[in-house]
C-alpha cells in the first residue's frame, strides 16, 4: 500500500510522503506511516500467498506500489534447515536465511528495489549511494535495469570482488580516500547540492523498509510463526531494527499471534561500537574500523541506538567476533551446510556460536541466522586460511600416491 | 570568517540560504551567532543543556567534532563547518 504520509520516529510529527528523510521540527528520522487499521481489514494472508515469489508479495506492507521496470525479483530467499551446524552448536532447530541468493548476492537488493521504485515515483533520473560494497552493487544493477544513471561512492581499498561487481553494470564508481563514515558525510553534502536519489540518504525512509521483508519471509516460511531467536549482523544497525519492526508489524496486522522473537546483533570486534555500548550500558562512541568484515565497517552507526533498543526490548544480546573467529565462522557454515558467505556472514555465524555457548539461545526453539551476502565477493580474506589443492601429474599412480595415501 | 553549510531541513530558518559566514573563534560561538541572526536555528542544534542534539552531526574541515573538541572546537578564518542530520551521517551523540 503506497503510504501518503511519513512520520517522525522521535516527535511523531507527520509530513506528506516525499523524498525527505529528516523531521524539520527535531531532525529525527522519518518513516512511512501505514494505516494498520485498513491493513487489518484486508485478507492479507491470501493476498501475500497469491503474490510473486519476491519481496513484492508483501506489497500491501511496503511504502510504494510494485514497479515492474525496476524488478530484479529480490527476496523470497531460501530458509534452509542447518542440522549439521545446529548439532555442532547445540541448537536443535537452526535455520539459515540465505540472502546470498539475491540478484546481486546480498540483502541490499530488498531495500534498493523499494528505494528505486520510490526514486522513479518522485521523478529522479540518477541513483546514488554511500556504500561499503554490497549496496553499490545493488544500486548499479537496479540503475541498469531501470535505465537510470548511477553514481556509487565507496571507501578506497574495498575487496576487488565488490568493486568489480559494481563496475560491471556501468555506473560511475567513486572511490573516496577515507572510511565509510567519510563517504557517508560526503554523500550527505552532495545530496544537498544535486537532485539525485541517494538511496540511503534522502530516500532512506523508503529504502530501509526493505529489511522488514526478511522478517516477513522468515515468518511465512515457518508457516506464519515467529522463531524463538534471530541473529542479525549490525553495520548501521538499520537491518536489525527493521527485522524487529517487521515481526511487530506482522503481529499488529494479525498475520502472526505475537512478536515474541528475541533479536540478537553481531558485530566484528574491529568495529563494534554498538556491541560495546550494549555491553557497557552507555553511549555509542564512534570508532575507527579495523576489520576484515568491511561491509560492517561503519564506525558511527546511524541506527545503533535504535538497534540496542530493539535488542533490549526483545530480550536479545549483542556480541562481536575477531577476524580469526570470522574466518572460522565462514568455514564452519561452508563445511557444515554448503553455504559460502562473505565476511559479514562469518561474523553472524561466529556470534551465533558464542550466543549458543553462552546459553543465550533457546536450544529447542527455532533459531534463524541471517546470512546477508555471498562469499566470492570477499574471497580475498580467506587467502592462507584454506587447504591448498593437491597438485598431481595426470597419472593414476601419481594420484594414488599423492591423494589417496593422504586420506586413507 | 568561518563558512557554515546549512542542510535543507534547516534552511527555512535561514531564509533559504545554504552557506552562511560567521565571525567566531569556536563552534559554540558560531552557533550562538547563527542563533542571533536566525531566530529558532540555535534550538535546532543544541538542547537546553547546551549540548548538540541527538540527530545533529557537525564537522569542522571534514572532521566530526566529536573526535575534536566538541562545541569547543576552534574555528579559524578558513574553517568550513558542515551540519548534517545524523540519519545520513552517523550516530546520534547521546
Amino acid at each position: 500500500m503506497a503510504v501518503e504520509r511519513l512520520r517522525c520516529r522521535e516527535c511523531e510529527a507527520e509530513v506528506p510522503a516525499g523524498p525527505v528523510y529528516v523531521c524539520e521540527r527535531c531532525l529525527g528520522p522519518l518513516e512511512p506511516a501505514y494505516d494498520l487499521e485498513a491493513l487489518r481489514r484486508l485478507p492479507l494472508r491470501q493476498r501475500i500467498e497469491a503474490g510473486p515469489r519476491s519481496i513484492w508479495r508483501y506489497v500491501d506492507l511496503l511504502p510504494v506500489p510494485y514497479d515492474p521496470v525496476v524488478d530484479l525479483s529480490p527476496g523470497y530467499t531460501p530458509l534452509i534447515p542447518a542440522p549439521r551446524l545446529g548439532q555442532r552448536l547445540g541448537l536443535r532447530r537452526l535455520y539459515i536465511k540465505n540472502d546470498a541468493t539475491n540478484p546481486t548476492w546480498s540483502f541490499k537488493d530488498r531495500s534498493v528495489s523499494i528505494g528505486t521504485a520510490a526514486a522513479r515515483q518522485f521523478g529522479y533520473q540518477v541513483l546514488a549511494c554511500a556504500s561499503t560494497g554490497n549496496l553499490a552493487n545493488s544500486v548499479a544493477a537496479h540503475a541498469a535495469r531501470a535505465g537510470m544513471r548511477a553514481y556509487v561512492f565507496i571507501p578506497a581499498g574495498l575487496e576487488r570482488g565488490k568493486v568489480l561487481a559494481s563496475a560491471v553494470y556501468g555506473p560511475t564508481v567513486v572511490e573516496v580516500d577515507g572510511s565509510y563514515d567519510d563517504v557517508n558525510r560526503l554523500c550527505a553534502e552532495i545530496g544537498e547540492e544535486h537532485a539525485w536519489a541517494f538511496l540511503n540518504v534522502n530516500l532512506r525512509p523508503y529504502y530501509s523498509e526493505g529489511g522488514k521483508t526478511l522478517a516477513f519471509e522468515v515468518a511465512e516460511q515457518l508457516g506464519w510463526q515467529v522463531p524463538a531467536d534471530v541473529v542479525v549482523p549490525i553495520a548501521s544497525g538499520n537491518l536489525l531494527v527493521k527485522i524487529h519492526r517487521g515481526f511487530q508489524e506482522l503481529a499488529a496486522v494479525g498475520l502472526v499471534d505475537a512478536a515474541t522473537v528475541r533479536v540478537h546483533g553481531a558485530q566484528p570486534a574491529g568495529c563494534a561500537p554498538v556491541s560495546a555500548a550494549f555491553k557497557e550500558g552507555g553511549a555509542i562512541r564512534p570508532v575507527v574500523p579495523r576489520t576484515i568484515a568491511q561491509s560492517l565497517a561503519i564506525g558511527t552507526p546511524a541506527d545503533g541506538r535504535y538497534a540496542i533498543a530493539a535488542v533490549r526490548a526483545s530480550g536479545g544480546r549483542i556480541d562481536d567476533a575477531t577476524d580469526e573467529e570470522i574466518v572460522e565462522g565462514i568455514r564452519l557454515l561452508a563445511e557444515c551446510e554448503g553455504i559460502f558467505t562473505e565476511t559479514a556472514g562469518g561474523v553472524t555465524i561466529a556470534v551465533l556460536r558464542k550466543l549458543a555457548a553462552a546459553g543465550a539461545l533457546d536450544p529447542d526453539g527455532v533459531t534463524v541466522a541471517c546470512i546477508t551476502g555471498m562469499g566470492l565477493k570477499t574471497a580475498d580474506h580467506l587467502a592462507g586460511a584454506l587447504a591448498a589443492p593437491v597438485r598431481v601429474r595426470p597419472s593414476l599412480r601419481a594420484f594414488e600416491a599423492a591423494v589417496l595415501a593422504r586420506v586413507s | 570568517m568561518a563558512t557554515i553549510r546549512i542542510p535543507t531541513p534547516m534552511r527555512r530558518y535561514t531564509n533559504g540560504e545554504r552557506l552562511v559566514t560567521v565571525e567566531a573563534s569556536t563552534l559554540a560561538a558560531a552557533i550562538d551567532e547563527l542563533g542571533r541572526r536566525f531566530p529558532g536555528l540555535r534550538e535546532r542544534l543544541v538542547n537546553g543543556d547546551g549540548q548538540l542534539h541527538h540527530f545533529v552531526n557537525v564537522f569542522v574541515n571534514e572532521q566530526d567534532v566529536r573526535t575534536l573538541q566538541g562545541l569547543d572546537t576552534p574555528l579559524d578564518e578558513r574553517a568550513e563547518v558542515s551540519i548534517i542530520p545524523a540519519m545520513a551521517g552517523g550516530a546520534p551523540a547521546w
